[in-house]
């Protein structure tokens, strides 16, 4: 019996946030005295993936696999899983792996627990903490089920670097045909996605207009951020949907998240909660946020951000 | 055309959550239930297509008595049956079972979900039914066409969006962008009138074994004090962030 984790590849490199689903694998499978497979798809080098302990790499190199399809990934998956007796799947919490994550239970007779935030508190039951109601609660859920799918909350678990000396496998896999076509594929102008960024720069309604986010990107591009809004703000058409964050937008997971003129509504602080260090500059010093953060400025953003950013370049500069 | 809409009902987003009989369960006292916001879009963008077609509109919940003025809603809103599988929705894959059996009695060409429920954040619910019942799914759907028996629909990627087709019967995890916020239908006197003269059906199913269980809730820990630092003192917030938080 295995464990398995499913890594994705961008650029035929390693995602980000492979590391962090290895590490977690790695002690769940100690935790079960299981060999640990990595599952990816046309990755170019895999020696990084080796200093998180796993003993065995599958990296299936297949044309038809570069681009994302749920119906071919989750039928590839399903073979390896069932040729190399899987019983514990581990994937990520980004949007292709919560897209497959689902039907990928069904197909390999599996339970499926999304946004688990930690290993196993018990193994019998097996018993997972994930997050739930929007951030504002955690929840214990047993699964009973010998096979299950893990989908791990974003940055919930960290890193653990562990070298070793993987076995390199190969499998030959039957690539199905889709029903469901790709027609095209376009990027946004953001350099830097919400979901792989390790600092987020936010900004609400307090910038008052889309003419003014000059200095929101020039901050984040000094901090190599990610950029974010509030609702009302995308909602406006001041920035695109994809940067509306909160609980009905995307969750932040970010190791800094810095607010700019939002005020802090629940449905806001519930999506940016699990952010480790949350910075809120605001002119109104009753601004709810300041009661979710834990460093705060009161003052203008439109003088504090264009310094803000200067001070940052002079150290980014002097530390490097 | 034949469309499903899957309703999820949720504590109204501002609701404070809180837990009873030893944090076991969710406390519904003072709780205001809405129509999930994910699904809101994807109900009123079914209502585009029955006004261009007159598609007829079902929608469905897995849910207890509770759930029924929130189908009242979306009668008014201009659904044409609602459905109630009369079950205690514990475990995604209990809700998609129930939703799956009654999509293959029922020959559905369209069947709209939400990307993700706001109480339990599962984004599962679709995703199972689809390989259940064996039909195409697209989730984070920003953009939905419909030409005859094809689709064309958008989903949200990391940093960008994709556009997919495929032939229906299809099942769609929406959100907002398949219709935008000051396009949601609301109900308006006529529709409130109307719905009540709407089928509101409750199928009474057998309580089925679940694989999955939530034996406890916890809240988040309290968040420690705030350090305010004054807008003139620039450089001791960026010592802060590199030395105290370790995040620059
Ligand atoms: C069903 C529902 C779901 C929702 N989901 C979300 C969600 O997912 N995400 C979300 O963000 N919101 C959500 N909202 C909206 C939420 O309730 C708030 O309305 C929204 O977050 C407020 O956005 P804001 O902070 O940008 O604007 P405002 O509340 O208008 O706040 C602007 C802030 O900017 C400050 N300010 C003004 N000028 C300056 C200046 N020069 N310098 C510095 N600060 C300044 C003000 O003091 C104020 O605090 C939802 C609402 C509903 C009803
Ligand atoms: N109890 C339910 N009844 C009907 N539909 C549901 C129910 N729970 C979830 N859904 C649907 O599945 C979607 C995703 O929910 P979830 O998997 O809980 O994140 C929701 O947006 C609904 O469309």
């Amino acid at each position: 019996m295995s464990v398995l984790v499913y890594i994705e590849s961008k650029n035929s490199k390693p995602k980000k946030n492979s590391a962090e689903i290895i590490s977690y694998g790695r002690g769940l499978a100690d935790m079960l005295s299981s060999e640990l497979i990595i599952l990816s798809f046309n990755i170019e080098n895999t020696d990084d993936l080796s200093n998180y302990g796993p003993d065995k790499i599958l990296n299936i190199q297949n044309d038809e696999l570069i681009r994302f399809n749920v119906k071919k990934y989750v039928d590839v998956i399903t073979q390896v899983c069932s040729s190399l007796s899987v019983n514990h799947i581990v994937v990520g919490g980004s949007a292709d792996s919560k897209y497959l994550a689902p039907p990928l239970s069904v197909k390999t007779d599996s339970s499926y627990i999304s946004n688990v935030v930690g290993l196993p508190t018990t193994l019998d039951p097996f018993k997972l903490k994930r997050s739930t109601y929007s951030n504002k609660a955690f929840s214990d859920v047993i699964i009973n089920n010998s096979k299950k799918i893990i989908g791990i909350y974003n940055n919930s678990f960290g890193t653990v670097e562990k070298k070793s000396n993987p076995e390199l496998i190969s499998f030959d896999v039957k690539v199905p045909d889709s029903l469901l076509n790709t027609d095209s594929v376009e990027y946004g102008s953001g350099n830097i996605s919400i979901a792989d960024a390790d600092i987020v720069v936010s900004a609400g309604r307090g910038l008052k207009g889309p003419e003014n986010w000059n200095i929101i990107e020039d901050l984040a591009k000094t901090l190599g951020a990610a950029t974010a809004c509030s609702k009302p703000v995308s909602d406006m058409g001041w920035r695109p949907h994809g940067e509306h964050v909160g609980q009905t937008g995307k969750p932040v997971a970010t190791k800094l998240y810095i607010a700019i003129g939002i005020s802090g509504a629940i449905q806001h602080l519930a999506g940016v909660s699990s952010s480790k260090v949350k910075v809120v500059i605001n002119s109104d010093p009753e601004a709810p946020f300041f009661k979710a953060a834990d460093y705060g400025i009161v003052g203008d953003a439109f003088d504090i951000i264009p310094r803000l950013n200067e001070k940052l370049k002079a150290f980014k500069a002097s530390s490097n | 055309m034949k469309i499903l809409v899957c309703i999820s009902c949720v504590p109204e987003t501002t609701s404070k959550i809180n837990f009873v009989e030893n944090d076991t369960q969710f406390d519904k006292n003072g709780i205001k239930f809405i129509i999930n916001p994910n699904d809101e879009f994807g109900l009123t963008r079914a209502m585009w297509i029955k006004e261009k077609d007159n598609s007829s509109i079902d929608v469905i919940n897995v849910g207890l008595e509770d759930s029924d003025p929130i189908l009242r809603k979306t009668l008014a809103i201009g659904a044409d049956k609602a459905i109630r599988i009369n079950s205690n929705p514990r475990d995604s894959f209990q809700v998609a079972k129930l939703i799956a059996d009654h999509i293959s009695k029922n020959n559905y060409d369209l069947i709209i979900a939400g990307r993700e429920s706001i109480d339990f954040n599962g984004n599962m619910v679709p995703g199972i039914i689809s390989e259940l019942i064996g039909i195409n799914f697209v989730t984070n759907c920003v953009g939905l066409e419909i030409d005859g028996k094809k689709i064309k629909a958008k989903r949200e990627i990391e940093g960008g969006t994709e556009t997919l087709s495929c032939n229906l019967p299809v099942i769609i995890g929406g959100q907002k962008g398949l219709v935008e916020e000051s396009d949601l239908k609301i109900p308006n006197m006529r529709g409130i009138m109307q719905a009540r003269q709407k089928p509101l059906e409750v199928i009474e199913v057998d309580e089925n074994n679940l694989k999955t269980e939530t034996v406890k809730f916890y809240k988040p820990q309290e968040k420690g004090e705030i350090k305010m630092i004054s807008s003139e003192n620039l450089d001791e917030l960026i010592n802060l962030l590199h030395k105290e938080a370790k995040v620059i």
